[in-house]
């Protein structure tokens, strides 16, 4: 992989500018920290406010019969009110998760707004393409930029440019002004934290993240941040919490199925996912002392059994204790339940806990 | 008189009489980040030059460390399990790892001193 081309971000030489150390991520060239440090960016985010370039992403709008968009996905489409964004899971056939994603019904647009995750985008792109059939027609928007201003401060920094933003509640969307430029504002984000998420052109981008890192309150922050955030907040990445193994049922992501398709089961695997007996389930975990298990740690029963895999650890700099979650099988899933985590070949006390590690603090 | 030796995994050693001083440098200490939790070798156990002697967790990631020569492992620095951000903020005094006794004059000497590890460093 040494020799593959990685991509940059409108905000690349902002990056390089605020001393940001650049790493390859999903084919991009990305700061995975600045200067103070990914438990300082961590910190500031949960106190005051963090900007982060998520310009990586994918994101796409939608054409034409967009309620076609079920057949990927067992989201409810069709009913999404306008001004209002949703998670929704992209399924394969075998009705595994092939993607996670947002989509937005802006008000008074007859086009759908999409994002998905950077790793996938191209594939997510060609498959949602590909099972649409003409019916629904999607634009890839590779141009456009995309930043998050997260954190309790988040609202009242990005008022200061955009006024009446922070009139949106959580997961409402808008387009909006933003330090001049034109852009889509969505009351949402990936910490846990209240904060909004703001697509704009690339051309526009640095400028506008100049301007909200103008803002005391505001800090950049890398990618290590992002991921310990958004692991404090419980929330999956897809890749590693899941992926096309793993299944919405299996992974506790029913609530994103809406009730209309729960009772229709129009989407694969439906009666599989909605059967009620998993295979396995996603839980999160909690360890004594310090040392974190990392992704791929074996978990253990108490007779030393192998009961599932770490799929996400590290440390949680708010709690100050390390923090993960993976998959266990179902019997051994109940809050509370004593296990151990295999860390270079010795057993780490360790028990099921309930997720979100932090709670989360959305504006509702 | 002590004298510090540099390897090329970006360990410190010092020998002060018969005893080494083992740590990680200012470069390790940075390119590491935020440490969050240090795994110390017992005091008793019995370590190899290049040999898995400790582990050190960032909030990115967890790394070995390895022993720059080889000894007996007499006191591992148990101020780093409350304080474990000393590595980060006194990588060459106060956030030392353990101590050795035992060490081969002739291992010590044949690794890197300060003005190679500076060389070696600055290609990197």
């Amino acid at each position: 992989m040494t020799d593959e081309i990685l991509r940059r971000t409108p905000l690349y030489a902002l990056h390089l500018e605020l001393g940001g150390k650049m790493v390859p991520f999903a084919g991009y060239e990305m700061p995975v920290q600045y200067p103070a440090g990914i438990l300082k960016e961590h910190l500031h985010t949960r106190e005051k406010a963090g900007l982060f370039d998520v310009s990586h992403m994918g994101q796409a709008f939608l054409a034409g019969d967009t309620a076609a968009l079920e057949r990927v996905t067992p989201a409810e489409v069709a009913g999404l009110k306008e001004g209002m964004q949703r998670y929704g899971l992209l399924l394969t056939d075998q009705g595994t998760i092939k993607d996670d994603f947002m989509f937005s019904r802006l008000a008074g647009e007859a086009e759908l707004y999409l994002v998905v995750n950077a790793g996938t985008k191209e594939a997510d792109f060609a498959f949602i393409a590909d099972r649409l059939n003409g019916a629904a027609t999607l634009t890839p928007r590779f141009d456009r930029a995309l930043l998050a201003l997260q954190g309790p401060a988040a609202a009242a920094a990005l008022e200061r440019h955009s006024p009446g933003i922070s009139a949106l509640t959580f997961m409402q969307v808008k387009r909006a002004t933003v330090a001049g430029a034109p852009a889509i504002v969505s009351r949402t984000g990936y910490t846990g934290e209240d904060g909004f998420e703001i697509s704009l052109a690339g051309a526009d981008a640095d400028r506008v993240a100049r301007a909200l890192l103008g803002e005391a309150e505001v800090m950049p922050i890398g990618l290590g941040a992002r991921d310990s955030l958004r692991l404090e907040a419980g929330l999956c990445l897809y890749g590693h919490d899941i992926d096309e193994t793993t299944d919405p049922a299996q992974a506790a992501l029913l609530w994103s199925i809406g009730k209309r398709r729960k009772e229709a089961r129009d989407f694969p695997a439906a009666e599989k996912i909605l059967g009620g007996a998993p295979t396995r389930k996603r839980v999160g975990i909690r360890t004594e002392g310090r040392a974190p298990a990392r992704e791929g740690a074996e978990i253990a029963d108490k007779s030393g059994r192998i009961i599932g895999i770490v799929t996400s650890g590290g440390f949680g700099p708010s709690l100050n204790a390390p923090v993960a979650m993976g998959y266990v099988e179902p019997a051994c899933a109940a809050i509370g339940t004593p296990v151990d985590l295999m860390v270079r070949g010795k057993p780490l006390p360790a028990a099921i806990a309930p997720m979100p590690f932090v709670p989360h603090t959305y504006r509702r | 008189m002590s004298e510090v030796r540099y390897t090329d995994q970006h360990e410190w050693i010092r020998l002060d009489g018969d005893t080494a001083t083992i740590g990680i440098t200012k470069y390790a200490a940075e390119s590491l980040g935020d440490v969050v939790f240090v795994e110390l070798p017992a005091a008793g156990k019995a370590v190899t030059a290049g040999g898995e002697a400790a582990v050190v967790e960032s909030v990115k990631a967890a790394s070995d460390i390895y022993a720059p020569a080889g000894g007996t492992v007499v006191e591992a620095n148990s101020a780093l399990e409350a304080a474990p951000s000393k590595v980060n903020e006194d990588p060459e005094g106060e956030g030392w790892f353990f101590k050795l006794k035992g060490v081969s004059k002739d291992e010590f000497a044949e690794l890197m001193d300060e003005a190679a590890y500076k060389t070696f460093v600055d290609g990197l």
